[in-house]
């Protein structure tokens, strides 16, 4: 379980995370979206007590992160924005480096290093030097790594950039295992496909601060207004239109097309269909038209920009 | 494939946070911990080349190469009749077999703290469990064990070909250990200071710059311990030498454990001078809360009077240093005695002196403005002082006064003649001055040792700012006003009473 309330954190007169409030429950991925100097790896690394709040709390695993900073660090693996891997180590030796400080019992210290590489198909990189893997095999690492002391919540920050898409598909398999396995996980990251992919719960977050908060679904219905119809027939609407804009907002249309908006789309399609085809219109196709995170992100910023540039020239 | 849950099963760590008491398992988990940086690092050392190449020369070739200088020298010294001063130079040698290998040190510890730094490859190592310390002793040891166990065996190498050669010089035992000991405590000093350099620097070139506030007093030092050196009869002061380095190095070890934490090595913009920021850090530091507007007695209130409050400790040590420093001054007259009592002038002299100089300070108001201006000027050379020498030199400046009224005291009681006329020629103002020099010490104390150990919940340049905030509040505030009164009384009050006390 991850809490964070009214979370703030200041270098000097800079204000980098500004009153941020969010919870991940167990078993929930969270992601933090967001421009690079958002905020994002400074809340990271309050959640991993590097950083002392200026303001507010977190709590991370049940733990403190001020009063119990130990404890947060045992209870969580990270994945630092930058692998920071030493190159003229092994894959073996760093792990086992690693487990060491985490103090696993001999017998786990040897065993899970080779499991977890196995996994993520590095089993064969063990006996090589770190400086010799390729971007996406440290990236890999870093995330064993992270995994080795099988903590309960995982910060993850960019977990799949620099990584080729099969390994990039394999990491984001892995975190949704994690997430069955009832982890906390929170994630930051500019890719919006995989956010979308991952995440229960999405923040967006600009200039320090959660700009929108919510599901995909709750984002998408907030700011790019509800669900929109794509209606597709074999000839032209003529006439039915006018009757269609009685019971549906109508958004754009064309020869044999209109696209439509459904607040609810379990109640109304099945009113549009018998409209259309009580008036002896043929159905092609009638969809909805996907909306991805990149568009729910862009109408998000833009409204906070204008927002912004509105309260500045007030 | 199998599943991850199937793979890492159940082997949580149990989770515990340390309890900040240090008993016998504290100590050794810190130590258990910190050998697992060692160990990693010291094996990362010993892989690269770069390190090894000059601590493999240093420590096996260059014995021997100054083994066979030390033949030449003394041979040298022998044919020109000058073998008496073998025993003064010959000393040098095994000195600067030490010295080189250990001034490595310096290399890896700005590597091991700076380098990690910069390749980012700290911020995993700080998501651990580890604490600050374990990982400050970890990289520290690190730093200075492959340079240390280098010169050792330099040493070693050097003392054996001597021993087991034809040569005829044999070092004693407890020069030896004094080399030895000396070598140590440089490695010590070069690390720790090399830790507080890293501490303030993001990238190895901003630290090799630094690193020259490190290698020129470390040069300095060992020329100075080289001139000691060549004077057998002056070598304890190497003792002392080594007893200077090693307060040096507590404080600097004081001063790296705490700036070696998380948020000063992931802070922001170290490198970077922000003016602005410094400027209105300091500012609100020197006002106090702004609330209100500024009003003479609320910024008394609130900011001048809590702000000395806050020097008790600081103060506490100053007067033990000013009465340590008058008992100094007591028990060196008892060495060197002053023959006051073959002194001439007689109270109606004295008399004559005083009247004369009150007459002046009558006709001249201009004594008062001297009289404050040279106490002012006293206390400030002391708070710049300290600052480069974590305040002891300030305490020093500060204290040296007293040891001298010690010294004159004690000779004129030494003497037979009454202290009286001598206690009264300092009381009267005394009672004020000694009260603002006590205060000015302990705020220039603290300015220069802040930084050993700034609070908690500051960073050391927000401490220090706070702390010179803290020097002018109480500076201006209570200092100068206190020796502007000081002044006053001694220039009118004081010879008044001493003029009456000699009437008497």
């Amino acid at each position: 379980m991850i809490e964070t309330f009214e979370l703030s954190k200041n270098f000097k007169d800079f204000r980098a995370v500004d009153r941020v409030t969010f919870t991940v429950a167990p078993g929930e991925i969270f992601a933090m979206l967001g421009p690079n100097g958002a905020g994002k790896t400074t809340t990271v690394r309050m959640l991993t007590s590097i950083l002392k709040p200026t303001a507010g709390w977190a709590r991370v695993a049940g733990y403190d992160v001020v009063a119990q900073p130990t404890a947060v660090r045992a209870s969580v693996g990270v994945l630092t924005e930058q692998h920071g891997l030493y190159e003229r180590m092994k894959g073996e030796e760093y792990l086992d480096f690693f487990a060491r400080i985490y103090d696993l019992p001999p017998e786990v210290r040897r065993r899970r290093p080779r499991q977890l590489m196995e996994h993520f198909g590095l089993g064969d990189a063990l006996d090589k030097r770190l400086g010799e893997y390729s971007k996406g095999m440290k990236q890999k690492l870093a995330l064993v790594r992270a995994m080795l002391h099988d903590p309960p919540v995982l910060l993850l920050d960019e977990p799949t950039s620099a990584m080729d898409p099969q390994s990039a598909k394999l990491v984001r398999e892995a975190i949704k295992e994690l997430r069955r396995e009832e982890r906390t996980i929170a994630i930051t990251t500019h890719n919006l496909i995989e956010a979308e992919d991952l995440a229960d719960h999405i923040a967006v977050i600009r200039q320090g601060r959660i700009i929108a908060h919510g599901t995909f679904a709750e984002l998408s219905g907030r700011f790019v207004g509800a669900p929109l119809m794509e209606l597709r027939l074999t000839q032209h609407l003529n006439g039915a239109i006018d009757a269609l804009r009685e019971m549906v907002a109508i958004v754009e249309t064309g020869d044999c097309w209109l696209r439509y908006r459904a607040p609810d789309p379990a109640l109304t399609n099945p009113q549009v269909i018998r409209r259309l085809t009580g008036a002896g219109l043929d159905i092609v196709t009638l969809s909805e038209v996907s909306r991805t995170l990149e568009d729910v992100y862009l109408q998000i910023v833009a409204e906070d920009e204008g927002m912004a540039s509105h309260d500045r020239s007030e | 494939m199998i599943g991850l849950s199937e793979r890492i099963g159940q082997d949580r760590v149990p989770l515990a946070e340390p309890s900040g008491q240090w008993g016998r398992a504290a100590v050794a988990r810190t130590l258990r911990n910190a050998l697992i940086v060692t160990r990693r690092e010291v094996r990362d050392s010993l892989r690269d080349w770069r390190i090894m190449a000059p601590i493999f020369l240093l420590t096996l070739i260059f014995p021997l190469l100054a083994n066979e200088m030390t033949r030449v020298f003394t041979g040298f010294f022998e044919d020109n009749g000058a073998e008496d001063l073998l025993p003064s130079l010959l000393p040098l040698m095994p000195m600067i077999v030490g010295f080189f290998p250990v001034s490595i040190s310096l290399v890896i510890a700005l590597e091991t703290f700076v380098g990690e730094k910069e390749r980012r490859s700290l911020e995993p190592l700080l998501s651990t469990p580890l604490t600050n310390t374990e990982l400050y002793l970890g990289k520290s040891f690190a730093a200075m064990l492959p340079p240390l166990l280098a010169s050792y065996s330099g040493m070693a190498i050097y003392m054996g070909a001597l021993i087991l050669g034809e040569q005829q010089w044999r070092p004693a035992p407890l020069l030896v250990v004094q080399i030895v000991l000396l070598t140590t405590s440089q490695a010590l000093m070069m690390v720790t200071g090399a830790v507080v350099v890293s501490s303030q620097t993001t990238s190895t070139r901003a630290a090799n710059l630094l690193a020259s506030f490190i290698i020129i007093p470390m040069s300095l030092l060992v020329m100075l311990e080289a001139t000691i050196m060549v004077q057998p009869h002056r070598r304890s002061l190497l003792w002392v030498i080594m007893v200077g380095v090693l307060v040096a190095v507590i404080l600097l070890v004081r001063m790296g454990a705490r700036l070696f934490n998380r948020e000063e090595l992931l802070g922001r913009a170290l490198d970077q001078f922000n003016l602005r920021w410094i400027g209105r850090t300091f500012w609100r530091g020197v006002r106090g809360p702004a609330e209100e507007a500024f009003s003479l007695r609320r910024w008394y209130r609130l900011s001048v009077f809590p702000a000395a409050r806050g020097l008790r400790g600081g103060a506490a040590v100053v007067l033990i240093c000013v009465i340590g420093a008058f008992a100094g001054g007591w028990i060196a007259a008892g060495q060197w005695r002053l023959p006051l009592d073959q002194f001439a002038a007689n109270d109606e002299t004295l008399l004559d002196n005083l009247r004369s100089w009150f007459d002046l300070g009558q006709d001249n108001p201009h004594l008062i403005v001297m009289a404050l201006v040279q106490n002012a000027r006293v206390l400030l050379a002391a708070t710049l002082l300290g600052v480069f020498t974590f305040g002891v030199m300030g305490l020093v400046l500060v204290a040296v006064p007293f040891g001298i009224l010690g010294f004159i005291l004690a000779q004129v009681t030494m003497a037979g003649l009454s202290p009286l006329p001598f206690l009264l020629a300092v009381i009267p103002h005394g009672t004020l001055e000694v009260p603002a020099i006590v205060l000015a010490g302990a705020a220039a104390l603290r300015l220069g040792s802040v930084v050993t150990r700034p609070p908690a919940d500051m960073t050391a340049s927000e401490a220090w700012l706070a702390a010179a905030a803290d020097v002018v509040k109480v500076g201006v505030g209570l200092v100068l006003p206190l020796l502007l009164l000081a002044a006053l009384l001694e220039v009118t009050l004081t010879p008044r009473v001493v003029e009456f006390v000699l009437t008497l």
